[in-house]
């Protein structure tokens, strides 16, 4: 190996090791920062170790409240895009050339248009309909884009769709309704569960849209951004260890489910 | 459509039409066609609606142009998004570079993983993870003061702060289709541009980034788009004198009262977004359908 080479190594190993730090140091922080006495979250100075903002959390009722908020927004954003969706994509495959580049346009527009342009659409649409801002607003503008992640993952796993199977089931007598239902749906159901997983994520993790539907609700990502202006405390923190934690847990699950698996396929 | 109905009969190929006629109609075309009637219209009281004033106009766009203050704004959130774009570019390539040609398939799959752990944690909380980080008082700043680099804690937050956290915020969007296009490309045309005596800067210069010009620019457009349309960081980690045209926006709705002024200046945020998207895809000589992948 040449010098040349040893150093571009080096170079690209910092590099790696700076890309990491960058990536992780500020929620490892984030996540440090919970148990340390002081009333604002940070690591220096440390003014002593303690557990007391985990109790804290716990006896935040805004916080409870904020949280049941997101998760019936999220219910209900899985509910309505779900079957948009699917339908959606079931109507794009069913299309030709043209038409179907020119709906595939329409149909991620809502994915290339900005969170708050979204949001406010959505309001002055609904409040010229007399309806005001509140939980069924943020269902609505949440939905509305969405959808274009359920419609991009159905039409993907449709793509390998074999349609014989369609015909056979069809050949020994089934109704379209039946087919749909017993050949199609079960074909689509790995899809529909990664969607369903990854819009709820997406609902409860949207601020910029649901800002400016809210009302007066409070889904968590607003409470947590106003506790910022009003009296942030490592309660805050206690929270995002906790979600940390999760998300490291379920992250480390599926990969040892992935590499055992691929050792299965392998042997097999 | 005939073959929709072909294939599902007519019960459920309505079904599906109407589905998809009730998303596209109602939660995207409706609500941005009355955004642009708001935004021509006068905010007038309740009483003068419908009346002799209530004409259109393109009063609302105009003021954005002769305010100079929300001119300056707009004009800083433009080049400032366009910058994070680059800056999250420069940050990921050689990243998504190794990872596509390089990494074994395991390495790839644990790095892939690792850098989406902070993106399942939301938005608000990454952004809030940079507002503790950047603290006048803050862990970096006592980083930076023990080794000796500044003499003095830095402020942090402002236009550096909105960048740094912005790019934090958005990087997976530039690094999964630059990752993805880069990985398309057959090892043996770098080897063959190597065999024939190019530099390393050469090669990518004149072989991976052509290659990968789709992933490229899809990645920049929604990092550009996400950065523009952002209210959260610039919210937590700007200052008073670095505001984003987001939040005047969000004034004009909820401080000034304004509805039709707030929806003017959000059509002109959309039609910014619209108009960079559609260049930068043209430019690229790459097709929407290719965008959303």
């Amino acid at each position: 190996m040449s010098a040349a080479d040893r150093i571009a190594r080096a170079l690209f190993g910092f590099y790696m090791a700076a890309f990491f730090v960058y990536l992780f140091a500020p929620l490892a922080i984030m996540g440090i920062a919970t148990f340390n006495t002081s009333r604002f979250p940070t690591v220096t100075p440390w003014q002593g170790t303690t557990l007391k903002w985990f109790q804290e959390l716990s006896t935040d009722t805004g916080m409870w409240q904020s949280l049941w908020t997101s998760v019936v927004v999220a219910f209900c954003v899985v509910v309505v895009a779900l079957p948009i969706g699917t339908a959606a994509a079931l109507v794009l495959t069913s299309l030709h050339s043209r038409a179907r580049s020119f709906l595939y346009a329409v149909m991620v527009s809502p994915l290339l248009t900005p969170g708050v342009v979204i949001g406010i659409a959505t309001l002055v649409l609904w409040r010229q309909l007399g309806i005001g801002g509140g939980v069924m607003l943020i269902v609505i503008a949440q939905a509305s884009f969405i959808i274009c992640y359920v419609m991009l993952m159905v039409t993907a796993r449709l793509q390998r769709f074999d349609p014989t199977q369609e015909e056979a089931a069809l050949g020994l007598g089934a109704s379209k309704f039946m087919v749909f239902r017993r050949v199609l749906l079960p074909f689509l159901k790995p899809a529909l569960i990664a969607a369903g997983f990854l819009a709820v994520l997406q609902s409860i993790e949207n601020y910029n849209t649901t800002l400016f539907v809210r009302g007066f609700d409070t889904p968590l990502t607003v409470y947590i951004a106003t506790k910022v202006r009003t009296g942030l405390t490592p309660a805050v923190n206690a929270l995002a260890l906790i979600m940390i934690v999760i998300t490291i847990a379920g992250a480390v699950a599926y990969e040892f489910a992935r590499r055992r698996q691929a050792a299965r396929l392998g042997a097999g | 459509m005939a073959e929709l109905y072909r294939r599902f009969g007519g019960g459920l190929g309505t079904l599906f039409l109407a589905l998809v006629g009730a998303w596209l109609a109602g939660m995207v075309l409706a609500p941005n066609v009355m955004m642009i009637d708001y935004a021509l219209r006068p905010n007038l009281p309740p009483s003068q609606i419908g009346g002799p004033s209530d004409v259109y106009s393109l009063d609302n766009i105009l003021y954005l142009a002769n305010e100079g203050v929300h001119r300056a704004i707009f004009f800083k959130t433009v080049w400032a998004s366009a910058l994070v774009a680059l800056v999250t570019f420069l940050v990921c390539y050689p990243l998504a570079f190794w990872l596509a040609q390089h990494a074994t398939p395991n390495q790839a799959a644990v790095v892939l993983l690792g850098l989406t752990i902070p993106f399942w944690i939301n938005e608000v909380l990454r952004t809030l993870a940079w507002y503790i980080l950047l603290a006048f008082r803050g862990p970096l700043n006592a980083f930076l003061l023990s080794l000796g680099i500044i003499d003095e804690p830095v402020r942090w937050y402002g236009d550096g702060g909105v960048l740094a956290g912005m790019a934090y915020a958005y990087i997976l969007f530039m690094l999964f289709p630059i990752y993805n296009s880069i990985e398309s490309l057959d090892k043996s045309q770098i080897e063959a541009a190597r065999d024939l005596g190019a530099s390393t800067w050469r090669i990518h210069w004149r072989v991976v980034i052509p290659h990968a010009k789709a992933g490229i620019a899809t990645g920049c457009v929604f990092t550009f788009m996400l950065a523009a349309g952002s209210y959260v960081a610039p919210a937590l980690l700007g200052a008073p004198g670095s505001r984003w045209f987001t939040e005047i926006i969000y004034n004009w709705f909820f401080e000034g009262g304004d509805w039709n002024r707030g929806a003017a200046y959000a059509l002109v945020l959309l039609v910014l977004c619209l108009a960079v998207v559609l260049v930068t895809l043209r430019l690229a000589r790459v097709s929407l359908t290719e965008v959303a992948k």
